[in-house]
């Protein structure tokens, strides 16, 4: 807590005014909403809602689409984190162990994370596109039936690459970051010990990693589920046969697609729900390192 | 510390030259087919290295309309996405840094409430709440506007809590050093505060300048004219309507002018990107 | 050039209170130091003055003018504190130059002030520089030299000199002692060392657990220490403090372990009172028929040696100054006589000093 301050009574109302007016308009009026209209139903022209208590959440938690969206979204934010986590570690420590270079691999692995998400998608589709891409015509010709825009297992393998792809550059900095900070005395405390590289990473370097390692788990499921629109709108467009279709993409696909607003509302309070839930665990990991005041 | 283990070495190398390619060269390969015809595109493989094409398909692509989406030229695109991008990162730096300020260096009735709401924000982000959101634009009139386009986003819990744990870390004695010198809470923010945080704004506008760049979903909502799209969302829509005769050579100049100028921000300011990144999250 | 007043000043967070009715006068030009342990009270007492903390109760009032709602930038104060807090992006001109700046002085008046004084504080040869490349005395002197071209009415300096290497300190006292002759501003200069305290003022307010327990001239402190604390926190070694009562006679102190001193000169007055018997280590002086010690540990320190004895078996232990060094052993048995103008007589209940 700081000691000193201004003693001025009126200027700190003016310094929060412009962020903490944004955050009424575009934040709490619009997630105030959602939480109002998730309890009505408008007829399909829009002229009257009716109440209806919790009958959007009844409707929208058994559908057998959004159940089997969620459970598409699980799969998919699974796959991607740990792929993103694993390549990001690897890397990490790759380029941690190296005496010459450091700098030049550093340099070549983080550009990704400059690159949308949708763009991502489009990347990797150029390349496995069925008629078009190089290696999906190399897949046909070895003899694979590989076309992601019909198969959705292909469809499915193809955006959780593109969206881990993106992301590996972001754990590959703070894996990295996370290995530098360990302090050079434990490795060389452990080298006099005469435990191997190996060991010593498995058994020094690995576990002071745990708590960058968490956050980053937490980070890449977040990244999941929100940020990862861009590839699957741009790449398969929730399809073959919703076979992609996250949650998130559902919501805009059911309100602004489709027009069914209480629906729609509803899935944003639960999607509202389970980012409280993911920020929850993030804070408590944020909450060892700061403290609020 | 004395280790020599050459193997160990060489496997190093060789898995991370092969993460470079997994890594680049997705990036790399659309910068080949962009300096190629629709025809050597559509007959694939296609070869490894640069055609010939490279001054042709980019000057096309910036001088001939663009057919697939209403005649916008890339240029406008280029300018929104650059007043988008840079006025997210402007607008979120300064009201994160007035916003931090006030919470930290001025005590006031309502002080923690404040923090809160802003606190609560990044439980919010638009895509839990993408119909509501866009029912508030559409009653402001916010449609197809800059300001709809950016305002939004401004308001950035990240950004306030680092500049708030920056502030954090003066000491209190150069506070009082500055009441006692006679500046004011103003004079103290411009003349010392600001230059103090300089390093901090320079990280975090790269980031923020990536963000602005990378939003896809928010532009998608935000505009229904083909002139206030971003390139993002333009180039969407030329693929969108894939058919026989998408000028496939076009889609990838677009690409990689889509790509460019946030790589080069990250590649040209590696330093702070690092520390913004890294300190941001913290 | 001004006077300090303190009335009743007092100080509170919430509930508790931490100052508890300080009043000094402080005369124009006085060089004034407030000792005492960490957490007395010294540095918030001095941020009152300076105005960075509010009143409580009381008044604080500058060449009298009450200050207490008044802001710092407008008490016409200059204050040195203990980390510098010099603004680290500016040049050393630009940090010393910062106040006249914000006051609207001319610019060549701003230059002719500052050159004036880093020549006095030999700094000429620094100012483009920044703080991060001085050294711990540098910036120390940059600190002084910000507070000194203000020309302010009063000094502040917050424990300025405890950052520094003991040569550095020793150095810095002597300039600032030098400063303060060719100035004679008013200055209110906190510290917790007394070796400070004792050479740099003129007179010392030494305080503790939030109350002034004597103001003196560093003489009058040492010599006549008005309670059993300043008696203890002044001098090193400490006095020596024996607590127990008079016998009828007047002459034989009754310790409270049982064992006795015999004093030179029979004290009628304090029979029948709870007393603290204070004696310096320097006072005690060998004799052969003295109050027999026994050695417990010596420290020699070359020029004189710290001779720590005790009376009886489980009586209070005595800390004897000798000259030279001391070729003492464990267990060895010393003499020593009590001169009867060296004792100090204090009431154990208040712990305030008894005069005869």
């Amino acid at each position: 807590m700081r000691r000193t301050t201004f003693p001025n009574k009126v200027l700190p109302y003016l310094l929060l005014a412009p962020q903490i007016a944004i955050t009424l308009v575009f934040f709490f009026w619009p997630a105030g909403q959602a939480l109002w209209q998730s309890l009505y139903r408008e007829d399909p022209w829009g002229l009257s809602s009716a109440f209806v208590g919790l009958d959007n959440f009844t409707r929208v938690l058994t559908d057998p689409n959004y159940l089997h969206s969620l459970q598409v979204t699980a799969a998919f934010s699974a796959a991607t984190a740990v792929l993103a986590l694993a390549a990001g570690l690897l890397f990490a420590v790759m380029v941690d162990g190296l005496s010459r270079g450091k700098r030049i691999y550093q340099t070549l692995l983080i550009w990704p994370y400059a690159v949308a998400p949708a763009v991502a998608g489009m990347l990797w589709l150029f390349l496995f596109s069925p008629a078009m891409g190089t290696f999906g015509i190399l897949l046909r010709r070895a003899g694979v039936a590989w076309d992601p825009l019909l198969d959705g297992t292909q469809a499915f393998l193809l955006v959780t690459v593109a969206a881990a792809w993106k992301q590996v550059s972001y754990n590959f900095i703070f894996f990295l970051a996370g290995l530098q900070a360990i302090p050079k005395s434990l490795h060389e405390a452990a080298a006099i010990d005469g435990a191997s590289p190996l060991r010593r990473f498995w058994t020094v370097a690995f576990p002071l990693l745990s708590p960058v390692s968490f956050y980053l788990l937490v980070v890449n499921i977040v990244y999941a589920f929100f940020d990862t629109f861009g590839v699957i709108h741009a790449v398969t467009g929730g399809g073959p046969a919703k076979a992609t279709e996250t949650l998130v993409y559902k919501v805009f696909n059911d309100g602004y697609v489709g027009l069914d607003l209480g629906a729609s509302s509803a899935q944003s309070v639960i999607l509202m729900a389970i980012v409280i839930a993911l920020t929850a665990v993030q804070f408590r990991y944020v909450e060892k390192k700061v403290h609020y005041a | 510390m004395i280790e020599r283990r050459p193997v160990a070495n060489l496997v190093s190398h060789f898995l991370l030259v092969i993460g470079v390619l997994v890594m680049a060269f997705p990036i790399y390969y659309s910068f080949v087919a962009s300096t190629r015809t629709v025809a050597e595109i559509l007959t694939p493989p296609l070869p490894l290295w640069p055609g010939a094409h490279f001054v042709d398909n980019y000057v096309q692509a910036f001088t001939g309309s663009l057919h697939r989406i209403g005649g916008v030229n890339l240029g406008t695109l280029l300018f929104n996405t650059t007043v988008v991008a840079l006025a997210i990162a402007v607008g979120k730096i300064i009201i994160s840094l007035l916003s931090a300020y006030a919470v930290v260096f001025f005590r006031f009735p309502g002080r923690m409430l404040f923090f809160w709401m802003i606190f609560i924000t990044l439980m919010l982000p638009v895509e839990v709440r993408i119909m509501p959101t866009y029912q508030v634009m559409v009653d402001l009139g916010l449609i197809d506007t800059y300001t709809g386009l950016t305002l939004p986003l401004m308001a950035s819990a990240t950004a306030t809590f680092l500049f708030r744990q920056f502030f954090l870390t003066i000491p209190d004695e150069l506070v009082e050093a500055a009441r006692i010198d006679g500046a004011g809470p103003l004079r103290f923010f411009r003349d010392v505060l600001l230059p103090l945080s300089k390093t901090n704004i320079a990280a975090l506008f790269v980031i923020l300048f990536i963000y602005g760049w990378t939003q896809y979903l928010w532009p998608l909502l935000m505009t229904n004219s083909n002139d206030m799209n971003t390139i993002l969302i333009a180039l969407r829509k030329m693929v969108s309507f894939a058919d026989a005769d998408t000028q496939w050579h076009v889609v990838m100049v677009t690409t990689i002018l889509a790509l460019l100028p946030p790589v080069l921000v990250v590649v040209l300011m590696q330093r702070w990107f690092v520390k913004g990144l890294v300190e941001s999250e913290k | 050039m001004a006077t300090i007043d303190m009335r009743n000043v007092r100080k509170s967070y919430e509930q508790h209170e931490v100052i508890h009715g300080v009043d000094v006068r402080i005369a124009d030009g006085e060089f004034i130091v407030i000792v005492g342990p960490s957490g007395c009270g010294k540095s918030t007492l001095l941020r009152m003055v300076a105005g960075l903390e509010e009143v409580t109760a009381g008044e604080i009032a500058i060449d009298d003018r009450v200050v207490n709602d008044i802001e710092p930038a407008h008490r016409d104060i200059a204050m040195v504190f203990q980390n510098y807090a010099l603004y680290p992006h500016m040049s050393v001109f630009d940090n010393m130059a910062y106040g006249l700046k914000i006051r609207g002085t001319p610019k060549d008046e701003i230059r002719r002030r500052v050159d004036e004084a880093a020549a006095m504080l030999e700094l000429g040869h620094l100012l483009e520089r920044r703080p991060r490349q001085l050294s711990g005395g540098q910036r120390q002197r940059v600190a002084m030299g910000r507070a000194l071209v203000r020309a302010p009415k009063v000094f502040l300096f917050d424990e300025p000199l405890s950052n520094l290497d003991a040569k550095l300190r020793v150095q810095m006292r002597l300039e600032i002692q030098k400063l303060h002759r060719r100035l004679a501003t008013t200055s209110l200069f906190v510290t917790h060392d007394q070796v400070e305290a004792m050479t740099l003022a003129q007179r010392m307010i030494v305080m503790n657990a939030g109350r002034v327990e004597q103001v003196g001239t560093p003489h009058e402190v040492y010599q006549r220490p008005a309670t059993t604390f300043v008696a203890s926190f002044i001098g090193s070694p400490p006095m020596n403090l024996v607590e127990g009562t008079l016998e009828a006679d007047g002459l034989r102190f009754r310790c409270t372990s049982g064992d006795h001193i015999d004093l030179p000169q029979a004290r009628h007055d304090l029979v029948g009172r709870a007393l603290v018997l204070g004696i310096r280590p320097e006072h005690l002086l060998p004799a052969d028929d003295g109050l027999v010690l026994t050695v417990q540990l010596v420290e020699s320190l070359g020029a004189e040696s710290f001779i720590h004895t005790r009376l009886g078996e489980a009586g209070p232990e005595l800390i004897v100054r000798a000259g030279g060094l001391a070729a003492l052993r464990f267990g060895e048995l010393v003499s020593y006589r009590l001169p009867a103008d060296a004792l100090h007589w204090f009431d154990a209940t208040s712990g305030l000093r008894i005069d005869a």
